[in-house]
């Protein structure tokens, strides 16, 4: 095994360009288990700590561009206002020893659909930045993961950042485990209300083979609550408009049995969140007006 | 490859070091530090939980390499790493070699605690005694993980709340105690270091 230590963003390209087997540990919080089972043995690590531009963020006029490396402790006390879903979600990973460590960069390289970022990237809408020495893009988030543990990289890119849509109205996530640390989902939930385009975006964790929007969902809310005038009654959502909806999310699942939990447990509890998570952003959007930034922060 | 770091503020080396060995194994393995203790591999558990620049870290999780360079806190070091912060000068002012812990100092750390018979406080941090002293130490395994998390929320979180202590401590298993000893402990460290002020 060989360790390569680059000090630059363009050392990391160049080495990822000269060995694309080349595995990138950053907070080694899923890198190290396997090594340390001996389920994985790398020909080459690829340390990024060194790159410091990775650690940092950005907020912009509409979104948010967070470095690959930036600690999910970070996003929990720096980016709640902008980020309220990803901050509620990135206090949901594991312990405070690994959320010093950990962040969503290395979320999306290994993508798993139990990934606890994901279903917030998904509701708030993003994008992924990746690079390689024959240069960058940027891929949506919809189309970053591609199957189990899979997701659209090429050999040869490595994960710069995340630009991630400023909450524009209330969000929310939850997760279903055993307790409130050390839990790999059983099955995750996130929701935005995205006010200034009068429409709703969903993110399923852990309850499918890679983490997913429950489109059908999307559509049918969207088209409720404009039907029903909701956006400027402000009126409450009425019980069956929810429970279509909270149907139609669990029908977005396509789960399976395993030692978590079993598929059947997990489209009921995704179901149960998109309800809960309904009534509470929207309780939030009609109390607040949903377009302050001070009452828009994730509980986290 | 040869690892340079800094381990409870003396500069040391590691040399012959596997490319896939962890932080942890460096510590027990290499410089002798068996404080830091290896269970979980795996993050679960928190009983090698290091000070990586001042943070708190699963050391099984830290790849060696990364901690080139790096600034580490053993609990071997958490007496001397308290009592610098204490007199508020981490590392500054101080003569080269005359704060830290050497490694031979390290290697032959024993719990002293106050000794009933004479009074004497041995090498302790607050939390250490706190610990002793609320009865929070059964088999002793996730004491120096625990130890080094709950010093370090002391350190940024004077006055924590039972939620707050739970929270810090949320990344370490403990199976003997029930925990309740060691809310104890760190409530107790806690007022202690409210009196001092």
């Amino acid at each position: 095994m060989d360790f390569l230590r680059p000090a630059s963003w363009e050392e990391a390209l160049a080495a990822k360009a000269e060995h694309p087997t080349a595995v990138p540990i950053a907070g080694g919080t899923d890198v190290m288990v396997e090594i340390n089972f001996d389920h994985r043995r790398p020909e080459y690590l690829l340390d990024l700590n060194r790159i410091g531009e990775l650690r940092d963020w950005v907020v912009g006029e509409e979104n948010v561009e967070l470095g690959a490396s930036v600690p999910y402790t970070h996003i929990m006390e720096h980016l709640r206002a902008e980020l309220p879903g990803l901050a509620l979600a990135s206090h949901t990973v594991a312990s405070p020893q690994i959320r010093n460590r950990g962040g969503v960069g290395g979320n999306l390289g290994t993508a798993s659909p139990a990934g606890d970022a994901h279903p917030a990237l998904l509701a708030a809408g993003a994008e992924v930045e990746v690079e390689s020495v024959r240069g960058a893009r940027r891929i949506p988030i919809d189309a970053f993961y591609t199957g189990v543990k899979r997701n659209a990289l090429a050999p040869d890119e490595l994960i710069k950042s995340v630009h991630i849509k400023k909450a524009d109205g209330p969000q929310q996530y939850s997760k279903v485990g055993t307790r409130n640390a050390m839990v790999i989902a059983v099955c995750a939930f996130g929701l935005a209300l995205h006010p200034e385009t009068r429409t709703v975006r969903t993110g399923i964790g852990s309850a499918a083979p890679t983490p997913v929007r429950a489109r059908d969902a999307e559509t049918f809310l969207n088209a409720a609550l404009d039907e029903g005038g909701f956006w400027d009654s402000g009126k409450i959502i009425t019980p069956s408009v929810a429970k279509q909806f909270a149907d139609l999310v669990a029908g977005a699942c396509n789960p399976i049995d395993d030692v978590r939990g079993t598929a059947k447990y997990r489209r009921h509890a995704v179901g149960i969140m998109a309800r809960r998570q309904l009534g509470w952003t929207w309780e939030q959007y009609r109390t607040d007006g949903g377009g302050t930034g001070r009452t828009l922060e994730g509980a986290a | 490859m040869r690892v340079n770091f800094t381990v409870n503020g003396r500069r040391q080396e590691a040399d012959d070091v596997w490319e896939g060995e962890s932080l942890l194994y460096v510590l027990r393995e290499r410089m002798g530090l068996p404080g830091s203790k290896n269970a979980c591999e795996q993050g679960e558990c928190g009983s090698c939980t290091v000070r990586l620049d001042g943070v708190p870290v699963c050391s099984c999780l830290v790849a060696a390499g990364q901690a080139e360079g790096r600034e580490i806190i053993t609990v071997e070091g958490l007496a001397d790493y308290a009592k610098h912060r204490d007199e508020a000068h981490p590392g500054d002012g101080c003569a080269s070699g005359s704060c830290g812990t050497s490694l031979q100092r390290a290697q032959r750390w024993r719990a002293g605690g106050t000794d009933s018979g004479t009074g004497e406080a041995g090498e302790l941090s607050p939390i250490q005694q706190a610990f002793i002293d609320a009865g929070a130490v059964q088999c002793g395994f996730c004491t120096p993980g625990l130890l080094v998390a709950a010093d370090e929320m002391l350190e940024h979180n004077p006055s924590p709340s039972d939620a707050d202590i739970r929270e810090a401590l949320s990344g370490n298993l403990c199976r003997c105690t029930g925990y309740e000893k060691i809310l104890d402990a760190v409530r107790l460290a806690a007022a202690r270091q409210e009196e001092a002020v």
